[in-house]
């Protein structure tokens, strides 16, 4: 095959090895349908978890920064009540949240809370995508402090209030500023949603591992399972990285 | 009652750290319609606690605010209808970054007043042209010099036709060669018979233009009189002082 230089007998027998080793783990039985199943499954539960995560840390986010915001300024009564309740309860699901493993909440929503269900793919966007949100709250809320405080003001001497100022002037500067970072998360989400195999979930890492256990062959699987990752995290911090320069290019 | 006295304020005090702080301390004047009221002092005198308490963007500690009549720190005013009616223009101009100017100046109108998005637009393209910016309508912000970006936030405000506009050093954030295009705006404006109160240190501005002129120190007015009284014999020490020390 390969004829144009004389080659050592020790390395064409390895390059045959490689063939066979190669043919064993993704061609044979169509092996390969392992990996590329896992793949959609895995990008599919990344996509949906970011986009609940996104949409739990807006709310989280404009619910402690209105409280950090305008609570002192309030007097008494029920909106205040209402206010700091729903500041309490923010505050708890990040603490809970940030202080546990992801793998652990994964468990805890298969096995216990939604243990009814035998719909994996949900129960993992609904996992990872609660667990996103705390992530992204605090991003969003950085955005959100970032953004000059004579912002704030033009839009309530307008007159408009507190909730149009967000939604008109706040929130979409924050989102700008911060669009790069969402980005980065889903990134990171990608790399986590690795771990769906603890509820069975034949996500694309569970395919590499099944491979394994059928073919008693680690390297292969593994190697391939790991470079399509690679392959897929650097193809977005670049996108991240063309985003972020046409973001600065533009204005401010 | 009498329909000259566009905002009365009785005793306004504003204190920071319990009280260690007496940004204002007990102020008592009336802006009528039509005047020009320059704000000169020191720093740290109060002068913009007294006009952003005006709108309520700092709430007063104590004292009573009158806007057109109405008490504007009682519970039971919506100070999100009477700040449609009180313009403000900032020191660092406060344009909405991410909006064109045209869209800066018919954000409003349209969310608040209700205008149609071609109502509000004829009306900020005429307000462009009044200031000469009509050709920067579609411009983003940072594309526009520091003065410019001042007029527009003046018409920004004019876009909502207040019956009053609240000036914080509108040209202390300029390059020297830009001030005396924004003060040329307000003189027109004034001119005209808007209501104008200017925190300001321009004291050729506040000697020209302003119908009155108060000088505040550490949280009091001190003196509040017409311009010749203040700058031609100004019979206070304080103000003497301060006077020697910005003409
Ligand atoms: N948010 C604040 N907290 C504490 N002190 C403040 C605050 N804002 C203003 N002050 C104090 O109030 C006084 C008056 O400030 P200010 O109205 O800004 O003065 P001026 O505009 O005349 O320079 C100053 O001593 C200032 O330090
Ligand atoms: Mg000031």
């Amino acid at each position: 095959m390969i004829c144009c230089f004389d080659m050592p007998a020790w390395l064409s027998e390895w390059l045959a090895g490689i063939g066979d080793e190669f043919i064993l783990n993704f061609v044979k039985d169509d092996r390969y349908m392992y990996i590329v199943k896992g793949l959609g499954l895995t990008l599919e539960v990344t996509f949906f978890a970011v986009l609940l995560g996104i949409a739990l840390g807006i709310i989280c986010a404009i619910v402690r920064s209105t409280y950090d915001k305008i609570s002192v300024e309030m007097r008494p009564g029920f909106g205040k009540a209402v206010l700091s309740f729903l500041n309490a309860v923010t505050n708890l699901y990040l603490t809970v949240i940030r202080g546990t493993p992801v793998v652990v909440q994964l468990m805890i929503a298969y096995f216990v809370i939604f243990a009814s269900s035998k719909n994996k793919v949900l129960v993992a966007i609904l996992a990872f995508g609660i667990n996103s949100g705390a992530y992204v709250a605090e991003i969003i809320r950085s955005g959100i402090m970032s953004i000059d405080q004579g912002q704030f003001e033009a839009g309530r001497s307008l007159g408009f209030n507190y909730v149009q100022t967000m939604i008109y002037i706040i929130i979409p500067q924050a989102f700008k500023n911060v669009l790069p970072a969402l980005a980065n998360e889903f990134i990171v989400l990608l790399k986590e949603t690795s771990v769906s195999g603890y509820i069975g979930l034949e996500d694309m890492t569970k395919g590499g591992d099944i491979i394994r256990s059928r073919t008693y062959s680690a390297f292969m699987p593994l190697l391939a399972v790991a470079a399509i990752y690679l392959v897929i995290v650097m193809f977005f911090s670049k996108m991240v990285s063309l985003l972020e320069r046409r973001l600065r290019n533009s204005e401010r | 009652m009498n329909d000259d006295r566009l905002i009365q304020v009785t005793d306004l005090k504003k204190y920071y750290n319990n009280g260690e702080i007496r940004a204002l301390d007990g102020v008592t004047t009336t802006i009528g319609r039509g005047e020009v009221v320059a704000i000169i002092g020191p720093s740290g005198s109060g002068k913009s606690t007294f006009l952003r308490s005006l709108n309520l963007l700092e709430r007063p500690s104590a004292g009573k605010i009158l806007f057109e009549g109405v008490d504007i720190t009682s519970p039971k005013t919506d100070i999100n209808k009477l700040r449609q009616k009180m313009g403000m223009v900032f020191q660092h101009f406060n344009l909405f970054p991410h909006m064109t100017v045209l869209d800066n100046m018919t954000l409003g109108p349209r969310k608040l007043l209700g205008m149609s998005k071609e109502d509000a637009e004829a009306k900020a393209m005429d307000l462009l042209a009044k200031v000469a910016l009509q050709d920067r309508a579609g411009a983003y912000p940072n594309q526009l010099s520091g003065g410019q970006k001042q007029r527009i936030a003046i018409v920004r405000a004019l876009c909502m036709s207040p019956d009053v506009l609240l000036f914080d050093e509108p040209t202390s954030a300029l390059d020297p060669e830009m001030v005396g295009e924004v003060l040329d705006v307000m003189k027109q404006l004034a001119s005209e018979g808007m209501t104008m109160a200017v925190v300001t240190h321009e004291m050729g501005f506040a000697r020209e233009v302003a119908s009155r002129v108060i000088f505040m120190a550490e949280g009091k007015i001190i003196t509040d009189g017409a311009p010749d009284e203040i700058f031609n014999d100004p019979s206070n020490d304080r103000l003497r002082t301060f006077l020697a020390k910005v003409l």
